[in-house]
């Protein structure tokens, strides 16, 4: 079993607490690098080859380094603790359990990015991390490592919890944003982007949670140790969130070198009941779907973009040989329609109208063109939005019809309107 | 000044020019609901998508600023597909109830689904069904099941009236507009909304149903409710008398003048109106002495008025001009008071209360032509009298006759008492205006005037810009411009000024730009569509 990094705590009575972090040997990236110019620690963190953990996996030094040079504007860091991702639970796990390490992460990249205040948008659902997460951003600030001047260092870092309202959209980064400031969930039109012009007009970093858990770390044990864990293009590990049919669904961390076939079959003790394997999707609900003979990949943001699909937040969902795939796909659809900010128009119209042809197929009532109707107009509003919202529907309207036709093939021909 | 090629063809355009409008300097029409040019970027109706060269895929142009060297194609087989597909999701759900829709004719749906969509429909579910016909406010009616959720008004009540009535409510394809709780959309601006929808979602609750807008006509001119002189355009119902119940002027659309209006105009400007068509109109000169208010001809009625004006020596004679003449009219008059030689002359009546003013485009003063009369000096000559010194020797009865036009005295500022002694103490009461009022009951001669919309001619406004307006449509009965009434009048007592002998009112015009030095160089054809200063 490879070293766990981001989940050493998360068996360790009380290491939500402060005291109890502190002992496994918390703040010590901190110590560090309050001591650091804040480019050295931009640097190690862009050495590390750490990369968003959110979803696009973009380097996450690299994002620092878009706040624009000798602004003076205060600059804010936001965490995004929304979480919505279908088939996604790992920053639930972290700020129960590890809630300290965030706020770790999040002092380390304020001094790498200069700034003094910071938000944490947690999901609305999200009730009991908030009240484990809140408890330990004012043990925090009890300790002086929240504050004016901490630790006589002249620095000022202060920290707010703000909770979400339960919308997906929220979790892109200018709905979030938008939220935040108190407007209505919209993503925002860029240019401007947020590192120039994010909330409340101010230039603004926005990374996840799992993102700035890993900071401690690189800071403490050095960027080489961490880029090591991982690929050439990717250090550290992740962790996985695997739901579905497999024996023991949960939380997995591994190396992001792990491969999608270990995850389901060592980590997680296979399918159950002997059943065959039918699809896994492999990052979120958003990413395409894979079938049996696609596993074979690592699990890093290179591994599924090589079969079509993404990384994107990790969330695996395994599905069996009892699955219907256009279920499936009326369910994801559905998510997608309702999810919909609906600001703009071929992501507000079509989301529905797809979600009503699954519909209708499933109900029986599919008509022969249904199928591509709904890839062709996927296709059509693909990369035309402000977000990438409705790419992340198209994923799975695309690839759950192209990779399983015939099984919607088949319900179709049985309908009387065919 | 970044300079930039679109559709081949180099145009320079000022630095943050974004591509929609750098399209229009190159003659390029990108189609677009969402944008604009008064308003924030929304970038969500999609459908401003542009080629870029080196940029790899279509992007929004409301969005896009020129730079300088870039190369840009509105027309290319990727963006036409791109409008398409566009204007197929703008239309699932949309009810496609042009028959009975207001909108028709002036519906950007409609105009770039002919221009861009052109495709099959395919929509074969049960569409979103969403609220019909809410009355929003006074003067709006929405559609939420036209709407295709451009934000449009949201913005604007948001950005120009900073009201915030209007947000966008739910989600994905159940998003509508609608109203905050406990609030309805009765800013004084409010009528503006339903210019800036580009479809049939927000539509005019007076001119709803009244007629269809392709049978409408419509003509420049500048609205007369306020000194600010917004400029429209006025639109007339001509071809279908039966609708529009029998009213001429259907209603009024703001005109942009960049330095007076912009895009917008009020709603008591909007729905000011009414009068032009209505039921007190006086179509006929009226003379008493003919008979209880008998009609007359303008051929016994002026030389009537000749006689009456000779048989009085110059201090007799009171002339209350309004400033809601035009220039024309009132450099007409400056010059018959002149020859007359009366130095009673004003046209400065206090309002009955001060008129709402705002810091946007409302004035207090609800004249739109009070600077062009202080500019064509139509006051006191030396030794004259004001308004109220001439309606005060009226009362004493050291008038002989008085020549009032437009005003309502009785509903103005002064004691109403006050008022109609003076009318009842003068031996002749001229009145000379549009509609009938508590004065032309009592008046000896009335004389039908034409309203703005029936002549043409100009108003000066606040600022001191000369804008002109234009005839709509002929005047009403045997209405005649106020200027023409004087010239005639003018004429028969043999004054020889040229205005006199004017049969257009540019005519006029040309002896007011002649003979006053802030007028001077001033023409029809140099004033244009949105006016010049006056030189102070």
């Amino acid at each position: 079993m490879a070293e766990l990094v981001l989940t050493r705590n998360f068996e360790v009575p009380d290491a939500h607490t402060i005291r109890v972090y502190r002992e496994r040997g918390g703040y010590q990236g901190w110590e560090k690098a309050k001591g650091m110019e804040p480019a050295a620690i931009a640097e190690e963190v862009k050495k590390s080859n750490l990369r968003g953990l959110g979803g696009a996996g973009f380097p996450t030094g690299v994002k620092w380094g878009f706040i624009p040079k000798g602004s003076t504007a205060p600059r804010y860091l936001v965490v995004n603790a929304d979480e919505g991702e279908p088939g996604t639970f790992k920053d639930r796990y972290l700020m129960e359990r590890d809630p300290h390490a965030l706020i770790e992460g999040m002092l380390i990249a304020a001094r790498a990015i200069g700034s003094h205040l910071g938000f944490i948008y947690i999901r609305g659902e999200y009730v009991q991390p908030w009240r484990i997460l809140s408890a330990a951003v004012k043990e925090a600030y009890d300790a002086g490592l929240l504050g004016k001047n901490i630790q006589g260092t002249g620095f000022d870092f202060e920290i707010v919890v703000h909770r979400g309202a339960g919308a997906y959209i929220c979790g892109e980064e200018t709905g979030l944003i938008s939220s935040l400031e108190g407007k209505k969930g919209w993503p925002k039109v860029k240019p401007p982007f947020p590192a120039v012009k994010g909330a409340f007009g101010q230039p603004t970093i926005v990374n996840n949670v799992e993102t700035l858990a890993c900071l401690p770390h690189i800071i403490t044990r050095g960027a080489e140790w961490f880029a090591g864990l991982g690929t050439k293009t990717q250090g550290g590990t992740r962790l996985y969130s695997v739901s579905g049919h497999v024996v023991r669904p949960g939380l997995v961390e591994a190396p992001v070198s792990v491969t999608l076939r270990q995850i389901i079959y060592d980590h997680c003790g296979g399918i159950p009941g002997g059943r065959a394997l039918k699809a896994v999707v492999p990052g979120g609900s958003s990413a395409a779907i894979l079938t049996p003979d696609e596993i074979d990949i690592p699990m890093d943001v290179d591994g599924p973009k090589s079969k079509g699909s993404m990384i994107g937040s990790a969330g695996i969902i395994v599905m069996d040989e009892t699955v219907s795939i256009p279920d499936a796909l009326m369910v994801v659809a559905r998510f997608y329609a309702h999810e919909s900010c609906g600001q703009c128009t071929p992501c507000r119209e079509s989301t529905g109208w797809i979600y009503k042809i699954s519909h209708r197929i499933v109900e029986g009532k599919g008509r022969k063109e249904d199928l591509d109707t709904i890839l062709d107009v996927a296709r059509r509003g693909a990369g035309t939005t402000i977000c990438a919202f409705y790419d992340g529907a198209v994923g799975p309207y695309i690839s759950y019809i192209e990779k399983f036709r015939s099984e919607f093939e088949d319900l179709i021909r049985s309908s009387a309107h065919a | 000044m970044p300079k930039l090629t679109i559709n081949g063809k180099e145009v320079e355009v000022p630095e943050g020019t974004n591509l929609i409008e750098a399209a229009k300097a190159a003659g390029a029409e990108v189609p677009h609901y969402c944008y604009h040019p008064a308003l924030s970027i929304a970038g969500q109706c999609r459908l401003c998508m542009v080629d870029i060269d080196k940029v790899p895929r279509p992007q929004i142009a409301c969005n896009t600023q020129a730079t300088e060297g870039m190369v840009v194609h509105t027309e290319t087989e990727r963006v036409l597909e791109t409008r398409r597909s566009m204007m197929e999701f703008h239309l699932i759900n949309h009810p496609l109830d042009c028959p009975v829709c207001d909108q028709a004719g002036e519906c950007f749906l409609q105009i770039y689904y002919m221009k861009h969509g052109l495709y099959d429909p395919r929509m074969v579910d049960e569409k979103v069904h969403k609220p019909k016909a809410v009355p929003i406010g006074p003067h709006v009616m929405l559609d939420a099941e036209r709407c295709i959720l451009c934000s449009r008004c949201v913005r604007f009540c948001d950005e120009i009236t900073h009201t915030g009535e209007l947000g966008i409510f739910q989600r994905g394809d159940q998003s509508e507009i609608g109203l905050f709780p406990g609030t309805a959309l009765e800013n004084k601006y409010s009528g503006n909304v339903i210019d800036i929808c580009p479809v049939g979602a927000l539509t005019d609750r007076d001119f709803r149903f009244q007629v269809r807008v392709w049978y409408l006509d419509t003509a420049k001119s500048v609205c007369n409710g306020c000194a600010r002189g917004c400029n429209v355009e006025v639109h007339t119902n001509r071809h279908r008398p039966h609708h529009n119940q029998g009213r001429r002027v259907a209603r009024l659309k703001p005109r942009f003048n960049a330095e007076v209006n912009q895009w917008w105009l009020c709603d008591e400007g909007r729905y000011g109106f009414k009068w032009i068509d209505d039921k007190s109109r006086l179509t006929h000169p009226r003379h008493k002495g003919g008979g209880e208010g008998a009609e007359v001809s303008w051929d016994r009625a002026l030389p009537e008025l000749v006689k009456r004006l000779q048989g009085c020596q110059p201090d007799e004679v009171g002339l209350l001009a309004s400033p809601r003449m035009s220039n024309e009219d009132l450099w007409a008059l400056r010059r018959l008071a002149e020859h007359l030689g009366v130095r009673n002359l004003d046209f400065r009546v206090p309002p009955l209360a001060p008129g709402d003013e705002d810091d946007f485009l409302i004035r207090a003063d609800k004249n739109p032509n009070s600077r062009g009369a202080e500019l064509t000096g139509v006051g006191p000559g030396a030794g004259g009298r004001d308004a109220a010194g001439i309606l005060r020797t009226a009362r004493e009865r050291r008038l002989k006759l008085l020549w009032i036009f437009h005003h309502d005295l009785a509903a103005s500022g002064g004691p109403e008492a006050e008022v109609l002694a003076a009318i009842e103490n003068t031996e002749t009461v001229v009145f000379q205006g549009t509609n009938a009022n508590d004065i032309s009951a009592r008046a000896h001669l009335v004389l039908p005037s034409a309203a703005y919309v029936e002549t043409e001619g100009t108003f000066t406004n606040f600022q001191g810009r000369v804008q002109r307006f234009r005839t709509a449509i002929p005047p009403l009965g045997e209405s005649w411009p106020d200027w023409k009434i004087l010239s005639v009048v003018g004429k028969a007592l043999g004054a020889s000024d040229p205005v006199f002998s004017a049969e257009r009112a540019e005519q006029v015009f040309n002896a007011l730009a002649a003979a006053v030095p802030a007028f001077g160089g001033m023409t029809y054809r140099a004033l244009g569509d949105t006016g010049r200063m006056a030189t102070a």
